[in-house]
């Protein structure tokens, strides 16, 4: 008992010698801010890269893709994690202040589902019908001939990238109907579905319990795709999305490395494993589609 | 030789603690005064910066503009839309449902533990009611759009899941401890001998509380619901997940509703700083902070003109 004690403890001892060395030894600290969406995924490839490369510091944090440009703006980050394109304001903002110009990288590529209560019988959606519910022109589930009552929508707060995203491929960038709840969270979301028949909501494509994800097609005659990996990467499910890091000017020694290992094999096979999907053949197919 | 020297250097220090609290008291002040100045600075420019403006000043904020959506809030847009009214509509109608829940509740458990509890019964009651108020905010709300919700629903048989009378009741459990403890002191402390002169004029134990203690104690009753209004009116997190945020001019309890306190909340951490939008939920945050301010000044003037009027003295 004794002995495994301190033979513990001598391990911890080691181990907080190496990360110490290793602080003391990085030539190099990036800094990551910005998508909640994202937050995982960083941490993942900044792990994964760091042991690859000790002589790296990279440090990972959350707070929203906003937060990040905020602060990609004000020089206090190297890399900004965002859930949707910046804003050509915004970039005005970081060559006013830096003089460089943004440097947009897709790192990932996400998928954005449509929820219903496991008991509702509808099965497929159009975009065309999931518009016309969120900004206000449909009200009633059985007008897609569900025996239901009213609609209830749910979405996602003002702040977040989910919201963007849907507001702009989905709605067209007409403005949400004001009678649309939102809820802090993708996980909130599904929660409130999960409690509520007459609900339908739209976040990252997550298996919830109580939930169902729709079969969704672009228009009548298409073909309805369920959210599955496979559809995601071969471009068919309508609604995906890249996510994406931003640097103030073309990114420079270790940061280009760090992406370049990212866009890499190693990089992008993290997605997977985190619950997103790798760029590569999906973003042909997203170009394509766009 | 040795006595007036520890004499000196005990007034001294006494002298020092004394600064050293009377600081403390004045650095409250200094605090809020800085805090009204900072909000106010970033606010500011909806009333000066002529780019600002024209995104969203005051016309804007308050009255209404198309056809289709006079009062709408959409901040993120191609258009933004910046009506508060909303807003204010989902605060007052939430705060009002919390107040309406809160009050009775907690004044009635107040008149229970000072004038018919036993003593040990009090003892057992009172810190379960203050526990309470120990209870995060986030947590109530959490409670309230997990469970409670569906009850709520059932109950009042509402469409929306998620709506004003859930959210407001739900910030009701988060005011009944600050009425109740309030309350309860201000019962507590009208004297004995009011209680003794109305037994002895044959008054039930009832008559004597509801008429002749109540009464004697509604200066600091006042004072109780007052703050659980202020509480009510700012609190974020239990509103932010119960209330279902949606912005809609209705003063109907079974819709949802978005508050002032939400909004900010929700939206500050991601805007855009020096933006319309980020002037806008700073106007919000000082117009809040004036509100509870006009409130408060007020209410401590009613509540010292009672007690006047009650007790006769000042």
């Amino acid at each position: 008992m004794k002995a495994n004690a301190i033979i513990k403890s001598v391990a911890i001892l080691i181990s907080m010698g190496l990360i110490v060395g290793a602080v003391q030894a990085a030539d190099k600290t990036i800094t990551i801010k910005g998508s909640d969406t994202m937050v995982i995924l960083g941490q993942r490839w900044a792990e994964e890269y760091m042991k690859a490369h000790p002589g790296v510091v990279i440090q990972v944090t959350g707070g929203g893709s906003g937060t990040g440009i905020s602060a990609l703006i004000n020089g206090s980050t190297d890399i900004a994690e965002a859930s949707r394109p910046m804003k050509p304001a915004e970039k005005a903002l970081v060559k006013e202040k830096h003089g460089k110009d943004v440097e947009e990288i897709a790192v990932a590529l996400d998928g954005l589902a449509i929820y219903v209560h496991q008991s509702n019988t509808l099965k497929t959606i159009t975009l065309a019908q999931a518009r016309a519910i969120y900004i206000g022109q449909m009200t009633r589930w059985e007008e897609l001939g569900v025996k239901l009552a009213q609609i209830i929508a749910y979405g996602r707060e003002n702040n977040s990238g989910t919201y963007a995203y849907f507001k702009e491929h989905v709605l067209g960038n007409q403005d949400f109907a004001p009678e649309v709840l939102s809820l802090p969270g993708t996980a909130a979301v599904i929660n409130a579905i999960s409690k509520d028949k007459n609900a339908i909501g739209y976040g990252g494509i997550a298996y919830g319990k109580g939930i169902r994800a729709l079969k969704v097609s672009k228009d009548v005659n298409g073909p309805a795709v369920a959210p599955t990996m496979a559809n995601v990467l071969n471009g068919s499910y309508p609604i995906s999305r890249e996510l994406y890091f931003y640097t103030a000017g073309k990114p420079e020694g270790e940061e280009k490395n760090f992406i370049a290992w990212i866009l890499g094999p190693h990089g992008q096979k993290l997605c997977e494993q985190v619950g997103y999907y790798p760029l590569k053949k999906a973003g042909k197919a997203a170009k394509k589609k766009a | 030789m040795n006595r007036p020297k520890t004499m000196t250097r005990s007034r001294f220090a006494e002298g020092a603690v004394e600064w050293l609290i009377r600081a403390s008291a004045f650095s409250a002040i200094v605090g809020l005064f800085l805090i009204f100045i900072f909000i106010g600075k970033e606010a500011l420019p909806i009333l000066t910066s002529p780019d600002v403006r024209k995104e969203a000043n005051i016309s804007k904020l308050f009255l209404p503009q198309d056809q289709a959506h006079p009062y709408s809030w959409q901040p993120v847009s191609e258009i933004p839309k910046y009506s508060i009214l909303p807003l204010f509509v989902g605060t007052l109608k939430m705060t009002l449902v919390a107040v309406l829940f809160a009050i009775p509740l907690a004044l009635g458990a107040a008149l229970f533990t000072s004038e018919f509890s036993p003593g040990w019964l009090k003892e057992f009651i009172k810190p379960i009611i203050e526990l309470l108020a120990g209870i995060p905010s986030v947590v109530l709300g959490f409670f309230a759009l997990m469970v409670m919700a569906s009850y709520v629903q059932e109950l009042f048989g509402i469409v929306y899941r998620l709506n004003a009378i859930n959210a407001g009741i739900a910030l009701g459990l988060a005011v009944i401890p600050i009425v109740y403890t309030v309350a309860d002191d201000a019962l507590t402390s009208v004297p004995k001998s009011y209680r003794e002169a109305s037994m002895a004029m044959g008054a039930s134990p009832w008559q004597t509380a509801w008429r002749v203690v109540f009464p004697a104690a509604l200066p600091g009753i006042l004072a109780a619901c007052v703050l659980g209004f202020g509480r009510a009116i700012g609190e974020t997190m239990i509103v932010l997940m119960a209330s279902g945020n949606a912005a809609i001019m209705s003063w109907n309890l079974a819709k949802p509703a978005r508050s002032l306190s939400a909004t900010i909340a929700a939206e500050l951490g991601e805007v855009v700083v020096g933006s319309a939008h980020y002037h806008v939920l700073f106007f919000i945050g000082i117009s809040l902070f004036i509100f509870t301010f006009v409130l408060n000044m007020f209410a401590h003037w009613f509540v010292a003109r009672l007690q006047k009027k009650v007790l006769g003295t000042i």
